[in-house]
C-alpha cells in the first residue's frame, strides 16, 4: 500500500525492528475493561498517516474474531479497539502484517487532558461575551444617550458575569495562590485590573454615569486567554507526542516459578530471587544475574558502550538492557523500585536544581511591572485627591490607569512568539516541551554530547566492505539476514541482488554467531574463535579473539570490521553550533579508545572517556559553578541525571524512555542538524520576546501619561489594547519568515529513508 | 427603543445558541481528532461519530 508523505512519527522506528509482539497476558495487563464483557485496549501506531491508513487498519482490525470496533485518531496517532471478553486478538500481529507497528498504551497514562477543555470552553464564553458587549460599546461610542445607554450598560454588565466568573477563574484563582505564597505573578495586576474595571463600571451604570469598562474587562480576558490556550496546546502537543514514543519500558515479564510453571507478572511484583524469562529482543525488565542461556547484549542505552556484550552465565545484568540473540534466564537480584532504571531516577530528582532556578522572562518582567502599576494609579488617585478632592473622580482615572496599563501585550508578548518558534520547530521535526526550554537554550555557551546513540547512531557499520570479496561478502549477508545482531544487521545491507547460495540449513549460536550449511560444506559468520576454528594459532593476529569472520569449513575467508556509524551532519552540526559561539565538549561513558575515534572524526578537542552516570552530572555541576550555561544532548539513561542536570537538555527520538522524559527538547530525525536549528529558533525567538517586551513598555509609556491626565474614555481604552496585542503578535509572526529563509534545506533535516515509512 | 427590547434578546439568544452548538461539539468529543476527520470525508463507508 502507498501512502502520503511520511510525517515526523515515522523516523522513530530505527531501532523498530527489534520490537517484540506482546504477549496476551500484557496486552490483558494494558486493558481496561467497559463493562458488558467488552474490553478496550488502546494502541499506539505511529505509521498511521493518511486516509487509507484509517480505513486499512479498521478494516483489518474489525475483521478480527471477537472485535467489536476499531477507531483510529489520526491526530494521536492511536487506535481503539474494543473486543468481547475471552482470548485475546491478535491486533498487533494482524497490523504488524499490514506494516503498522503496534504498540500498547498505557491507559493510565491517557488521562483527558482537562485543562485543555477547560480553557478552550472559558475562550468560548469569553469571546461570546467580548463579541456581544463590543457589539453593545460600539452603539454608546457611536452616541446612544440616556436610557438607551443605560440599558446598553445594564445588558453588557449581565453578559460580563458569566465570562468573569467562568473564564476570570482562571486568572483569579493563579493570582490567588500567587498572592498566598508571597509571589507576584502576571495574573495579578489581570485579575486586580479586570474586577476593578468591573466593579467600577457596575457603579458607573448604576448612577447612569457615561463610561463604563465592561468591554474592556472581557476584551481583555479574552485576548489573554487567547495567549495562554495557544501556549498550552503547543505544550500539550510535544507532550503527547512524546508519550507517544514510549514503549521501552517493559510492562510485565515472563516468570518461572520454582516448579516450572510460568507466570507474567507487572514489573512493579518482580521480587529479588524470582527467575524472569527475557526473550532475545526484549529489554531486561530489572537488575539480575544471568542463570541460563547465552547471548549478546546491548548496553547502549545504560552505560553508553557502542559494541555489543557477550553474556554467559553468571554475569550481572541491569535493567534497560537490550538481550539481542538468545534467550536467557536471569535471577532477579534487585526489584524494580530498586533497579539501575530507579537509581537514575533518583540521581535525576536529586539533579534537578538549575533548572527549577531559572525564571521565566516573563515572570521576571510581572515581578517588576505588577509593583510599578500598581504604585502609579494609587499615586495617581492620591495626585488627584489632592489636586481636585473629588474622590470620585480621582478612582475612575486611577481605574483607568490600571485598565491602559493592564498587561494584555505583556500577557500575549512572551507565548505568542513560543508558540510561532515552536511550531517552526515542530514542523522540522523538535519537540519542545515548554516556552522556558527556549528561553534557556538561548543563553547556553556550552554544548556537551553524549557519543554513543548522540554523535553516533548506536548501530556499527561495516567499515572495510570494499576490501572483501564481494562475493563471501554477498554469503556473509546472506548468512547475517537471519540474526537480530547489531553486526548481522549492519553486514545484511550489502546483500547482493537474489540469493546466490542455497543455504540449507542456518543456525544461530547466541553469544558467537550464525552457522549455515551449504552444498556439503559449513558456513560460520561469528567471532573469530568460534568460526575460524582451523585457524587458531594464525587468524588471532591483530584483531584478537573478538573480531568477526566468515568461516568455510573452519577456514578463515573475511575478515569484517566495525565501526560505529556517525549520525548524519554531526560535523557540520557541531561546525555550527561552534559558529554560534557554543563551544562543544563529549562526554561518555565509553572506553577511551572509541571516544578518541570519533572525538578526531568530528575534530572535538574536549572529551572526557569512562564516565558513570554521576560523573557526567558532576562536569554539569561544574561547569554551572565556573558560570557556563550547558546544553547536554544525550539519550542513554546514563545520561538522564546529567539531562536534568544540565541548564537546558536535548534529547533524540531514540532515547530511553526517562531520558526522553527529561529532556527540553526531543528531535525525531535522524540529523543532528536540529540542535543548532533549535539554538537558532530559540536566539531569535528570545530576541523578539524582547522586542516585544519592549514594545508593550513603550506603549505604556505613551498610554500611562494620558491616562494619568485623566483623558483615557473606553474608546481610547479599547482601541489602545486592540493596537497593542495586534502589534505584539505582528512583531511575533516576523519569525516565520526569519526562518523560513535561513532554515536548514529540508533534504538534510528531513530526509529519512526509514524502512516503516517505506511500509506504510 | 422598542425594537431594541426583543432585538437585543433575539440577538442574544442566537449569539447563546452558536455558543451552546461550540461547547456541546467540544463535549461530544468532534475536536478531538480533526486531522481525521479530515481525511474520513474521503472514505465511503457509513461513519459514525465516536461515543
Amino acid at each position: 500500500m502507498s501512502c502520503c508523505a511520511p510525517g515526523v512519527e515515522s523516523a522513530l522506528d530505527l531501532g523498530g525492528s527489534t520490537a517484540n509482539l506482546p504477549s496476551s497476558q500484557e496486552i490483558n495487563l494494558a486493558s481496561r475493561p467497559l463493562g458488558d464483557g467488552i474490553i478496550q485496549t488502546d494502541l499506539s501506531v505511529p505509521a498511521v498517516h493518511c486516509g487509507a491508513c484509517i480505513q486499512i487498519v479498521e478494516t483489518a482490525l474489525a475483521g478480527l474474531e471477537r472485535v467489536e470496533s476499531a477507531r483510529v485518531n489520526l491526530s494521536t496517532k492511536r487506535v481503539s479497539v474494543r473486543w468481547r471478553d475471552g482470548a485475546v486478538p491478535p491486533f498487533v500481529a494482524t497490523l504488524g502484517r499490514l506494516g503498522y507497528d503496534a504498540h500498547l498504551y498505557d491507559p493510565a497514562a491517557d488521562q483527558r487532558d482537562e485543562t485543555l477543555s477547560e480553557l478552550i470552553r472559558a475562550v468560548a464564553v469569553a469571546g461570546f461575551a467580548a463579541g456581544n458587549i463590543m457589539l453593545l460599546s460600539v452603539s454608546v461610542w457611536s452616541g446612544a444617550q440616556g436610557a438607551t445607554r443605560d440599558l446598553f450598560h445594564w445588558v453588557s454588565a449581565l453578559i460580563a458575569i458569566p465570562a468573569l466568573a467562568f473564564a476570570g477563574g482562571i486568572f483569579f484563582r493563579s493570582a490567588w495562590t500567587a498572592l498566598r505564597h508571597g509571589r507576584m505573578n502576571m495574573d495579578v495586576p489581570i485579575a486586580v485590573g479586570v474586577s476593578l474595571a468591573y466593579a467600577m463600571s457596575l457603579y458607573e451604570t448604576i448612577n447612569h454615569g457615561d463610561h463604563a469598562y465592561f468591554d474592556a474587562s472581557v476584551s481583555l480576558l479574552f485576548f489573554l486567554l487567547i495567549g495562554r490556550t495557544l501556549d498550552h496546546v503547543m505544550r500539550e502537543r510535544a507532550r503527547t507526542a512524546v508519550k507517544g514514543l514510549s514503549r521501552l519500558a517493559a510492562r510485565g515479564a515472563a516468570i518461572v516459578r520454582g516448579d516450572g510453571s510460568r507466570d507474567y507478572l507487572p514489573v512493579e511484583e518482580i521480587e529479588p530471587g524470582m527467575q524472569v524469562l527475557v526473550a532475545a529482543g526484549e529489554r531486561v525488565p530489572v537488575d539480575g544475574r544471568i542463570v541460563k542461556g547465552t547471548s549478546d547484549l546491548d548496553c547502549s542505552l545504560v552505560s553508553g558502550e557502542s559494541t555489543p556484550r557477550n553474556a554467559s552465565i553468571g554475569q550481572i545484568v541491569q535493567a534497560g538492557i537490550l538481550n539481542l540473540t538468545g534467550p536467557l534466564t536471569i535471577e532477579c537480584t534487585a526489584a524494580a523500585k530498586d533497579s539501575f532504571l530507579a537509581e537514575m531516577v533518583r540521581l535525576m530528582e536529586a539533579a534537578e536544581g538549575g533548572r527549577a532556578k531559572y525564571r521565566r522572562i516573563a515572570d521576571r518582567v510581572s515581578a517588576l511591572y505588577a509593583p510599578v502599576v500598581h504604585l502609579t494609579a494609587f499615586a495617581t488617585f492620591l495626585g488627584w485627591m489632592a489636586a481636585t478632592g473629588d474622590w470620585h473622580r480621582s478612582i475612575t482615572i486611577a481605574i483607568a490607569v490600571l485598565i491602559i496599563t493592564c498587561p494584555c501585550a505583556l500577557g500575549l508578548a512572551v507565548p505568542i512568539v513560543q508558540v510561532v518558534a515552536a511550531r517552526r520547530l515542530f514542523e522540522n521535526g523538535i519537540m519542545v516541551k515548554d516556552g522556558s526550554a527556549m528561553e534557556r537554550l538561548a543563553t547556553i555557551d556550552i554544548a556537551a554530547f553524549d557519543k554513543t546513540g548522540t554523535l553516533t547512531l548506536g548501530q556499527p557499520r561495516l567499515v572495510n566492505a570494499p576490501s572483501i570479496d564481494p562475493a563471501m561478502l554477498a554469503i556473509a549477508a546472506d548468512m547475517a539476514s537471519n540474526s537480530r545482531h547489531p553486526f548481522s544487521r549492519a553486514i545484511a545491507g550489502f546483500a547482493g541482488p537474489g540469493g546466490q547460495m542455497k543455504f540449507d540449513d542456518v543456525t544461530e549460536h547466541p553469544g558467537f554467531g550464525i552457522e549455515a550449511v551449504a552444498a556439503g560444506s559449513t558456513w560460520r559468520l561469528g567471532r573469530r574463535g568460534w568460526a575460524g576454528w582451523k585457524a587458531r594459532t594464525g587468524g588471532e593476529g591483530k584483531h584478537g579473539f573478538g573480531g568477526t569472520v566468515l568461516a568455510k569449513n573452519g577456514m578463515i575467508v573475511a575478515t569484517f570490521e566495525f565501526d560505529d556509524a556517525l549520525r548524519s551532519d554531526a560535523r557540520t552540526a557541531l561546525v555550527q553550533l561552534e559558529d554560534a559561539g557554543v563551544s562543544v565538549e563529549m562526554l561518555s561513558g565509553d572506553t577511551a579508545r572509541a571516544c578518541g575515534q570519533v572525538a578526531r572524526t568530528l575534530a572535538i578537542g574536549n572529551f572526557v572517556p569512562c564516565l558513570l552516570p554521576s560523573g557526567k552530572v558532576e562536569r554539569m555541576e561544574d561547569l554551572a559553578r565556573a558560570g557556563h550555561r550547558v546544553l547536554m544532548v544525550g539519550d542513554g539513561l546514563n545520561d538522564t541525571p546529567a539531562l536534568s542536570a544540565a541548564h537546558v537538555s536535548i534529547a533524540p527520538a531514540t532515547a530511553a524512555d526517562i531520558g526522553r522524559s527529561a529532556a527540553d527538547f526531543v528531535f525525531l530525525r535522524e540529523s543532528l542538524l536540529a540542535i543548532p536549528f533549535a539554538l537558532d529558533v530559540s536566539r531569535k525567538a528570545d530576541r523578539l520576546i524582547r522586542q516585544n517586551v519592549a514594545l508593550a513598555i513603550i506603549y505604556n509609556a505613551i498610554a500611562v501619561p494620558v491616562a494619568i491626565l485623566g483623558h483615557v474614555t473606553p474608546l481610547i481604552a479599547a482601541a489602545a489594547m486592540s493596537i497593542s496585542s495586534l502589534l505584539v503578535i505582528a512583531n511575533a509572526l516576523r519569525l516565520h519568515e526569519s526562518v523560513r529563509r535561513k532554515r536548514p534545506s529540508s533534504d538534510t533535516l528531513g530526509s529519512k529513508a526509514q524502512p516503516s515509512a517505506a511500509l506504510s | 427603543m422598542t425594537t431594541l427590547v426583543y432585538l437585543i434578546p433575539v440577538a442574544l439568544f442566537l449569539g447563546t445558541l452558536g455558543l451552546v452548538g461550540f461547547l456541546w461539539a467540544l463535549k461530544s468529543g468532534q475536536y478531538e481528532d480533526l486531522d481525521g476527520a479530515a481525511e474520513r470525508i474521503l472514505t465511503d463507508q457509513e461513519d459514525k461519530p465516536a461515543r
